[in-house]
């Protein structure tokens, strides 16, 4: 580790460690990928990459990753549920990679559901 | 910087270690690789999570699933299962005692949800090698702001507001200790931190120092600033190589960073601090023979005064807190004196840590606010008694503690409720007792223990309490003569008034105690010869009941010496001459025909 030879240098240093240990808890914004044998097979490991490398593209903090196993609805695999504070669950179903960028830039970020490609709201 | 979708958490307390967790990360790491996941899931080794007779545990967040028990085997089953098809592995999961139901997250189970996780907070949370992650947790942000925004004599108000008191034992205001300190003409003073925790069943130290090191190093900056010290020493036990190990690392990294040392943050203060390796005698958790010890001399205490904070530490004026009162430090100025002092009771502000072990069904570190009641320790937190036997006793503080009984239950943990009852604070080892214990027994194992570490340097002590232990043993040898119990109470009260040190004056509290709660206990022994519980070999015999032995034979099988004979069929006899009263059969027979009495 560099010296931190002021205030100024520790407190940037935290801003920066943050990141660390950040996925440590449930985040306020959830998006949830199913990877059940179902899921893996249709692709959704790739949803998945593309999700990850969407949030951190765009630095969003507070947003949590996480997996879920099979949900009964194999058809419409890939499945992701994204999930902001105060709203209800909502599930898009039969997604490409390339759907994934906006669904986080309307939906996650922006608030606005991708009509589209909902297939179901579980809550 | 990568940042990971998941963080799976493997405990690297002392514990869990020895429960082998450290194949448990191998593997996991290992199925991480090698299903390709090892972008998006890290794998990081924390300290303690208190819970530790369910270890060695794992958990995986976000989600914080909390996994138990788990094993290399299981290791693999939680990556290709959790980790690669987001499917929990259920089986895993802790189960409550009481109820069979299976609980998922980390801050649903009891243990946790009453406790109050000031002091432990990064426990079993951070990497303790990380000095990354402790700066991610606000980690040197209270050292930071003291440096620049703080006088020394505002820190030392700042600790008497907060009401924090002396965590190992003796429940003094930190803050006037330091306040001794600091008035103490200079320029070299020290600071140190009493790391010799030796109590029987006390790990809270310890958990401290492997779990979160970085606090105490910051705690002690802080003091040093206060007392106007540039000099500072860990005393830790040699038996504590891992929390050692840490120690130094993060003083390493610490250094490095300009964390520690010349010019610290640029603002001009300097603080040096060195590890010293005890070497197993419990007398040296007794802060003057500490010093001796750091100083090489043989550990013996000295007679007080002079007291440490005007010539202490080679004669120079130093300021000596245990563990978790140095880890107390840091967060107490981050936060402010007064939000510490809302948690309490009373006189007794904050909150403490507890090492609760014994015959309860939750085994691990706890920390409760002051006032938390010794029923919602036990009950709610422990799970209650295992095996759903009937609740005796706790002793609390260690070999220098004192027990409480059925109706102190209710009693809110605090410094002056636990002395009134007859007991102490301690440093916080909490053992509890159950039907099967035999409070004279108890009594005597304690004793001996601090007889053993009686350094022999004031004769209250090294007779006193030799004397004492040879009448327990005489006791429960069935023995016991009918002036027995008046001669403990003589003598334990001459012993805890005459001794020169603090091992001395509380050696006799567990014999005192046991016969304040328990004297009919002792007097059975004595005039009965006969041991309640059953504990005391010399005092019971194991008989078979021929009305309901059918000679099924288990109990021949499970004899370790083959004292028990019979035919099939027909009801057993023990040989008593060969019986050695271990009480395997008692265990075994599924038809309660053997007594133990």
């Amino acid at each position: 580790m560099p010296k931190i030879s002021n205030l100024e240098e520790l407190k940037k240093l935290r801003e920066k460690s943050i990141a660390v240990t950040a996925a440590r808890k449930e985040g306020k914004f959830r998006v949830i990928i199913g990877l059940g044998t179902c899921g893996i097979a249709a692709g959704g490991r790739k949803i998945m990459e593309v999700a990850m490398e969407e949030i951190s593209k765009r630095g969003l903090k507070d947003v949590s990753v996480e997996t879920t196993g099979c949900i009964g609805m194999c058809q419409n695999e890939p499945l992701m549920d994204i999930v902001r504070p105060g709203e209800p669950r909502v599930t898009y179903g039969n997604l490409k990679p390339e759907d994934v960028p906006r669904i986080i830039a309307d939906h996650l970020v922006n608030g606005n559901v991708v009509e589209e490609k909902v297939i179901g709201r579980p809550e | 910087m990568a940042t990971f979708r998941s963080h799976v958490l493997v405990c690297g307390g002392t514990g869990c270690t020895s429960g082998g967790s450290d194949k448990v990360l191998e593997t996991l790491r290992e199925g991480i690789k090698a299903n390709g996941l090892d972008k998006e899931i890290t794998v990081v080794q924390t300290g303690c999570h208190g819970m530790c007779e369910a270890g060695p545990i794992v958990i995986v967040y976000p989600e914080g699933t909390f996994y138990t028990h788990v094993k290399p085997q299981d290791a693999k089953e939680i990556v290709a299962e959790h980790l690669l098809k987001g499917r929990v592995v259920e089986r895993l999961l802790y189960k409550e005692a009481m109820h069979s139901e299976a609980v998922p997250h980390y801050n649903e189970l009891p243990f946790y949800s009453k406790q109050v996780r000031l002091t432990l907070r990064n426990c079993g949370y951070i990497d303790p090698d990380s000095l990354e992650e402790y700066i991610a947790r606000d980690g040197y942000q209270a050292l930071a702001k003291v440096l620049t925004e703080k006088t020394p004599e505002q820190v030392v108000e700042d600790m008497k507001t907060s009401g924090l008191r002396g965590r190992g034992g003796g429940g003094f205001s930190t803050g006037m200790k330091w306040m001794f300190c600091a008035k103490s003409p200079g320029p070299k003073k020290y600071v140190i931190c009493n790391a010799d925790e030796g109590d029987p069943g006390a790990f809270m130290d310890r958990s401290l120092l492997e779990g979160d090191p970085h606090a105490i190093i910051e705690g002690m900056a802080i003091g040093a600033y206060a007392m106007g010290a540039d000099e500072g020493y860990i005393y830790c036990r040699a038996e504590y190589p891992l929390a050692i190990k840490r120690l130094l690392k993060s003083i390493g990294d610490a250094e490095e960073a300009g964390l520690l040392g010349e010019n610290i943050l640029g603002t001009g203060f300097n603080f040096t601090l060195h590890v010293k390796e005890g070497a197993g005698a419990f007398v040296c958790g007794e802060e003057t023979a500490l010093m001796n010890s750091i100083e090489g001399k043989r550990g013996m205490p000295r007679p007080r005064p002079p007291f440490p904070a005007i010539k202490g530490l080679w004669e120079k004026p130093s300021n000596i807190n245990n563990v978790e009162t140095w880890a107390n430090v840091a967060q107490i100025m981050f936060h402010g004196p007064e939000w510490y002092a809302s948690y309490g009771y009373e006189k007794s502000r904050g909150t403490k840590v507890f090492a609760l072990t014994g015959k309860v069904n939750n085994t691990g570190l706890v920390e409760v606010p002051m006032g938390t009641t010794i029923r919602e320790v036990v009950f709610d937190i422990g799970g209650g008694i295992m095996g759903g036997k009937k609740f005796k006793a706790v002793q609390i503080g260690g070999p220098s503690g004192g027990c409480l009984t059925e109706e102190h239950l209710d009693l809110p943990i605090s410094y002056e409720s636990l002395t009134a009852a007859g007991a102490i604070m301690g440093s916080g080892g909490l053992v509890v007792v159950d039907e099967d214990t035999c409070m004279v027994d108890m009594a005597r194992f304690f004793l001996e223990f601090t007889q053993r570490e009686s350094c022999g340097k004031c004769i209250p002590c090294r007779e006193g309490t030799k004397k004492m232990l040879d009448i327990l043993i005489r006791i429960t040898e069935g023995k016991g003569r009918e002036e027995d119990i008046d001669n403990l109470i003589y003598l334990g009260t001459q012993i805890k008034t005459a001794s020169l040190c603090g091992l001395g004056q509380t050696a006799p509290n567990p014999v005192l105690t046991t016969i304040r709660y328990f004297r009919d206990e002792y007097e059975a022994h004595i005039f009965e010869k006969r041991c309640p519980a059953g504990a005391c070999k010399a005092l019971i015999t194991v008989k078979i009941d021929p009305a309901k032995c059918v000679g099924c034979t288990k109990c021949t099988k499970a004899c370790p010496v083959s004292a028990i004979s019979g035919t099939v069929k027909q009801p057993h006899v023990i040989d008593q001459t060969l019986c050695t009263k271990c009480g395997a059969c008692v265990e075994v027979c599924p038809f309660k025909a053997i007594d133990k009495k």
